[in-house]
């Protein structure tokens, strides 16, 4: 799909998995998961969209979360095998935007913590 | 020799092998080769088609699982890829075990990094008598191989025809697909690519009643809500399990519960009380039971019974175990699935730690039994966390040990040292031997007769279900 013109699309903002806020425009009707990947975000997706895999779970704010209709049980099937689940957690590929949409935020989960980077590391030779 | 310094690894390219071309690898390799742009990957693969369990374990009907197919094939067109497969990397250091085409030794001198993500495809057993003499008993595992096309399951003795009661032991999701795979209506089955073979087999069958027992209680299942509606959306299929018992383990549980367990637990609920009674098949989940033998018929030594040891939940909340009441009862079935677990193999001249069944490792960096780390070492997917887990979390573990090779190679950690070569010469050699390398557009032509067989036959795909159907199909 084409990105909107700048200024034509819905505000859409993302908190990535270092803190950082985003904000980006979407098309009418697209999924935040399309929304995401056009703007290299890192949202995986691994089923494309076919409710298999919960890898494109996002934490939504509250009042986003409450204006859309509830999640379908296929939906919350999924939801519940992902990580750090909360209250407003919705899967990517299946919010789709609309203008009363305009402003949701959406925290992009963070991934498990690696303490072998971070520097807890075993003994050397 | 050990290679360390961090300058020259600057301007050089980073050369990793991976042994296993399941989602441990293939998602490991994804995050290497977008984040080190000068990184060439070369994955061995034991068999000479791709994907692992996603080919040969997700059910048959779960094609939408099967679309993470797409990242791993893009992942292979990058030019820094390169798929070797029917080419087995390490000896399983259990006895009797084939010997493989190369050793990690044979590896160490041409890469900077070797990943082992090689799975778990070892069963658990149970332990009781006449678990493995008698026909129809079988691990739910080689059932699922051999439905899916698994080349080395295809001696399997299935027969469906001579019972009309199945049992599969353990209460996880390989369980519910086996319980599935039997009581789908096999026109819906016919749509899939189960093997020609297997539907050939689910024609004769006359299995109508599947019992899929656990040792513990509904709390305690491992399978979840979707595989679980599933089954409970089963045409012309009633089922069974005891009310009483979910009603006071919830009520013990109380708000304790979280999400997950609160919605399968109120799924099962919904089932028990929506199921329809008296349908020609059914299904049962029976809790508290653990198999203390199997008994058979003495002419033709095929199982007649299981007999079960009657337990009840003793421990704390979330730890619970299940122990011996002394009670027993008899169960009547002519088919037994083992659905308990795997375990993965050690292979030569890797450290391995057999009480876990894993690749000792911290974030995936290979240790030693000293907790020394071993240069160079990585391991990924269920040989690293053990063989629990979807895709998903398979995936996200994948990731995590990608970071960690990333940062070793970027910290100019020791790594093992590659400045000699490369994968090329290792090619050299096993096609020296008359060894025959797959690659990637090898198996892209495999796969593309199979889709035309599968058109033929009104299914995505047939599946040639031995290596020398597999290697024919390239020439
Ligand atoms: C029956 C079954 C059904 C499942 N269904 C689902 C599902 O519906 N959804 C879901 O999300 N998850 C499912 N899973 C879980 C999922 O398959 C695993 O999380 C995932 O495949 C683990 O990936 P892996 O790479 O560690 O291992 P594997 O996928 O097992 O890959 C290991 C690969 O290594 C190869 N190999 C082995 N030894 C060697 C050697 N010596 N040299 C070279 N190559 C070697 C193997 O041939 C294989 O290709 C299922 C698992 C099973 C067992
Ligand atoms: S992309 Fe898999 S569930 Fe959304």
């Amino acid at each position: 799909m084409p990105r909107p013109a700048p200024g034509q699309g819905i505000k859409v903002n993302f908190i990535t998995r270092e803190g950082e806020t985003v904000t980006v425009e979407a098309n009418e009707g697209e999924s935040l998961l399309d929304v995401a990947r056009a703007n290299d975000l890192d949202v995986e997706g691994a089923c494309e969209a076919s409710l298999a895999c919960s890898t494109c779970h996002l934490i939504l704010d509250d009042d986003s979360f409450s204006k859309l209709e509830e999640p379908s049980d296929e939906e919350n099937d999924m939801l519940d095998l992902a990580f750090g689940l909360s209250d407003t957690s919705r899967l990517g590929c299946q919010v789709l935007m609309t203008k009363e949409l305009a402003g949701l935020t959406a925290k992009i989960p963070s991934a498990t913590r690696n303490m072998y980077v971070d520097g807890a590391k075993p003994k050397h030779h | 020799k050990i290679c360390s310094g961090s300058e020259d690894r600057v301007s050089r390219s980073f050369k990793v092998a991976v042994v296993g071309s399941g989602p441990g690898g293939f998602y490991t390799a994804h995050r290497i080769l977008k984040q080190v742009p000068q990184s060439s990957i070369d994955m061995y693969e034991a068999l000479p088609v791709p994907h692992g369990l996603v080919r040969f374990g997700v059910a048959p009907d779960h094609p939408e699982v099967k679309n993470v197919i797409n990242t791993f094939d893009e992942v292979a067109e990058n030019p820094n890829f390169r798929f070797i497969g029917n080419t087995s990397v390490g000896t399983f250091v259990t006895p009797g075990s084939k010997k493989a085409d190369l050793e990690v030794a044979d590896l160490a001198q041409h890469y900077d990094a070797i990943l082992l993500a090689y799975g778990a495809h070892e069963d658990r057993v149970l332990g009781v008598p006449n678990e493995k003499s008698l026909r129809g008993v079988m691990a739910a595992r080689s059932f699922v191989g051999f439905y899916n096309g698994l080349p080395s399951e295809q001696d399997l003795d299935v027969d469906l025809s001579k019972t009309d009661t199945a049992v599969v032991i353990g209460q996880g999701n390989v369980a519910l697909d086996v319980a599935r795979i039997l009581l789908t209506p096999l026109e819906d089955l016919k749509k899939t690519d189960l093997t020609e073979k297997m539907i050939k087999i689910l024609e004769k069958s006359t299995v109508k009643h599947v019992h899929v027992i656990g040792r513990r209680g509904p709390l305690e299942v491992a399978f979840t809500s979707k595989e679980l509606r599933e089954m409970l959306q089963l045409p012309g299929t009633t089922f069974h399990m005891d009310r009483n018992l979910l009603a006071s383990e919830m009520e013990r549980a109380g708000k304790s519960l979280d999400r997950p367990r609160k919605r399968l637990m109120g799924l099962l609920e919904k089932g028990i009380k929506e199921s329809k009674p008296n349908q020609p098949k059914s299904w049962s989940l029976q809790f508290l039971r653990s198999p203390l033998e199997f008994s058979g018929d003495g002419k033709d030594g095929t199982l007649k019974a299981i007999k079960l040891g009657i337990n009840r939940l003793e421990g704390e909340d979330n730890n619970r175990r299940a122990a011996a009441t002394g009670a027993k009862e008899e169960l009547e079935c002519g088919l037994a699935f083992r659905s308990i677990g795997y375990k993965s193999v050690g292979i030569q001249g890797v450290p391995f730690d057999s009480r876990k069944g894993i690749v000792p490792n911290v974030d995936g960096k290979v240790i030693d039994e000293n907790s020394n780390i071993v240069p160079g070492l990585y391991a990924s997917g269920w040989l690293k966390r053990g063989p629990i887990g979807v895709i998903a979390s398979t995936m996200a573990d994948a990731y995590q040990t990608a970071d960690t090779i990333i940062s070793d190679w970027t910290r100019g950690e020791p790594m093992l040292d590659s400045l000699s070569s490369g994968g090329a010469p290792v090619l050299d050699i096993l096609r020296s031997k008359g060894h025959k390398v797959v690659s990637y557009q090898d198996w892209k032509k495999i796969e593309q007769k199979e889709f035309e067989m599968g058109t033929r036959l009104g299914k995505p795909r047939e599946k040639f279900v031995s290596v020398d159907e597999m290697l024919k199909a390239i020439d």
